[in-house]
């Protein structure tokens, strides 16, 4: 095999990994703060991608540079989702903080099937096509074979998220009170962290990088409609297992080795067992490491 | 002595049939047969065909029939069930019809045929597209008036190697029924015909983020064009990440992708993808008729098969008219020898069985519509 076809599949690969990473991020973190999987992240990501639709939409009128618009409308669906996200963590899951933790998983479920029923009764079920705002980059002329200029804005974006993410948790306060929050809900309450605070915090970041997602591969593929989160949505949980779930380097991890994965799979075996690489993958690392890839094997006290 | 009666009842009922039957024969009519799904959960693939048949005799025998007789139709049951149909087809054999209009299940036609192939009647479906029922030769008394399911491959096929002459090809699909099915039956055609080479035969996967690793694939593979079998949100995604990679591949598909949707979503990168749809019939003069007459009758529009029944009832009559008797081999002589206008064009049969001048075209997008390709 030559070399240029396994690069090729290889930056796929890592594209795909920079798609999962954005979203598993947010289920990790939620995870690790208050060992809730919010199914609803899918949907986030899709409501973020549908905001950008609808202002780069009402902005294509302006005649402004379709950068400034695509830079527009990521900030916007980024606070729209932000703010989605927020509300979804008071309404669905405040309350049910004390109950046992299925009733906040099938409440999350609930929240995921009620915010795609509702763009899909607000929008329609039909494709829509997603403008193609990013202007090529010159520099990648030579490469675009290889690599075209989407693929690099996500893998760059990524990567920049990626240590802000890691800045923020080990360097300021809010981090460190995310750190304690996650270690021990009660001592962090007793050395006078506000818990709710964290957990909002929790949920806007997590929500905002799922939106940056969002807008980012729907200018990948070109086309978006309700259902999107939940594939996307399934793939991320499943590389935020991989990597360890909980774990913020474990989802990043776990993203890369799963989009990876698939691409080598399709590219030198078959793409008709694309999802069976993926999943027999998970099932091989569970067995010899049950917490994932990073993730810290759980001690229970008897 | 309960018993006795319900005997008696029967016998009664039964005796009173074939004395019914008995009485409708030699009546100077010539008969045609209509079966097909007219209950249960199909009924609504049937009926229409009922209903063409009915219009198109009602307008024969007000301009004095066929042959100088009026002719009747028979319609008779066979609710899309195999079991049921051979029962439907003896009824109708008993009833000395000349043709049959069906049946519309492509199950239920294969079960009939062997009845009516041995009574030699003649069986004309709307819309049983399964493809062996002609191209197996076993039925040499079938007809039909729709495309067999391989007709869209058959046709990608030879527009990709002869109008194209492309020798490398690349043939993806969905995994789902329609669109491996249409890529299995490409693929059978191509290697059969020994022009084209299949350089990748792949099914992807639906919804994924990203198609990049099999496009690369195609890439590598040397592939001239891909054929796609499948539906029009993986193919916007399939082109649109094609083009932007600057890989120029010819991309051909389906029934499934000739959406004015694909050219919504897909934008400019859909230029110059080609796909295969029906025929468009619907500014002929004759369609146009059916449709008013069926208005005019019914209040609505007409349903399924409903042009394809129109056009098989004209054709059978025509035939008997040509050939100028009810006779088997004269009928098939005509069937296959005129060409006559309906609902669906200028058509005539091949020596199969499949209709000439029914079925698919290529089109193309230009200019962001799809233009049929002559």
């Amino acid at each position: 095999m030559n070399s240029t076809y396994f690069i090729e599949l290889f930056l796929g690969g890592l594209t795909r990994g920079s798609i999962y990473a954005l979203i598993a991020l947010g289920y990790t973190m939620v995870y690790g703060i208050i060992q809730l999987i919010n199914f609803a992240h899918g949907e986030i990501y899709m409501i973020g991608a549908f905001t950008a639709l609808i202002v780069s939409g009402a902005l294509a009128f302006t005649g402004l540079d379709p950068v400034l618009i695509f830079l527009i409308a990521a900030v916007v669906a980024v606070v729209w989702s932000a703010s989605y996200g927020i509300t979804m963590e008071k309404i669905a899951y405040k309350p049910l903080r004390k109950a046992p933790r299925l009733s906040a998983l099938i409440s999350a479920i609930g929240m995921s099937m009620f915010l795609q029923n509702y763009v899909l009764l607000a929008q329609t079920s039909d494709f829509q096509p997603f403008p193609e705002l990013i202007p090529d980059l010159a520099f990648l002329d030579p490469v675009s074979n290889i690599m075209n200029t989407t693929q690099f804005i996500i893998l760059v974006t990524t990567a920049v998220v990626m240590i802000l993410f890691t800045l923020l948790i080990r360097y300021t306060r809010i981090g460190k009170a995310m750190r304690a929050t996650a270690q021990d809900k009660i001592m962090a309450q007793l050395v006078g962290i506000n818990v709710n605070r964290v957990i909002m915090f929790t949920f806007l970041i997590g929500s905002s990088t799922a939106a940056i997602g969002g807008v980012l591969i729907s200018s990948h593929v070109g086309q978006i409609n309700f259902y999107i989160g939940f594939i996307a949505g399934i793939k991320a949980f499943v590389a935020a297992v991989l990597g360890g779930i909980g774990s913020i380097p474990g989802a990043v991890l776990g993203s890369f080795v799963l989009g990876l994965t698939e691409s080598f799979g399709t590219g030198y075996i078959s793409s008709d067992y694309e999802d069976v690489f993926a999943f027999a993958f998970l099932i091989i690392i569970l067995i010899f490491r049950p917490s994932g890839l990073l993730g810290k094997p759980t001690k229970k006290k008897v | 002595m309960k018993k006795f009666t319900v005997i008696f009842l029967v016998a009664a009922v039964l005796v009173s049939f074939a004395f019914l039957s008995g009485c409708s024969k030699d009546s100077g009519t010539i008969k045609i047969g209509v079966a097909g799904a007219h209950s249960g959960d199909l009924a609504s693939y049937g009926i229409p065909s009922v209903k063409a048949a009915e219009l198109v005799v009602e307008d024969w025998n007000a301009n004095g029939g066929v042959l100088g007789k009026q002719i009747e139709l028979v319609v008779e049951d066979d609710v899309c069930k195999p079991e049921v149909a051979t029962n439907t087809a003896a009824k109708l054999v008993g009833e000395e019809v000349v043709a049959v209009i069906g049946h519309i299940c492509s199950g239920a036609t294969k079960a009939a045929l062997g009845i009516y192939k041995d009574s030699d009647i003649i069986c004309i479906s709307p819309s049983a597209t399964n493809p062996p029922l002609t191209q197996s030769g076993d039925y040499p008394n079938f007809y039909r008036t729709i495309a067999p399911d391989d007709a869209q491959a058959r046709l990608e096929v030879d527009f990709a190697t002869q109008t194209l002459g492309f020798k490398k090809l690349a043939v993806l699909h969905d995994k789902g029924d329609y669109g491996k099915g249409l890529a299995e039956f490409a693929k059978a055609m191509i290697e059969s015909d020994g022009v084209a080479e299949i350089v990748l035969y792949e099914g992807i996967t639906v919804g994924a983020v990203d198609y990049s690793a099999v496009l690369n694939k195609v890439k590598n593979s040397g592939a001239e064009a891909i054929i796609y079998g499948g539906y029009h949100p993986e193919a916007s995604k399939l082109v649109g990440q094609m083009r932007k990679k600057g890989m120029d591949t010819v991309f051909i598909s389906d029934d499934g992708v000739k959406d004015d949707t694909f050219i919504k979503v897909a934008g400019e990168y859909a230029e110059g993808v080609y796909a295969t749809g029906p025929m468009d019939t619907s500014s002929n003069t004759l369609t146009m008729a059916a449709n008013k007459a069926h208005q005019d009758k019914y209040g609505e529009d007409p349903g399924a098969f409903f042009l394809n029944a129109y056009a098989a009832t004209t054709a059978i009559l025509n035939a008997i008219e040509k050939a100028g008797s009810t006779d088997y081999d004269a009928l098939t002589k005509a069937l296959q020898s005129e060409y006559v206008d309906t609902t669906l064009g200028s058509i005539s049969f091949d020596n199969k069985g499949d209709a000439i001048g029914v079925g698919f075209s290529v089109f193309q997008v230009q200019n962001g519509v799809y233009v049929e390709i002559q």
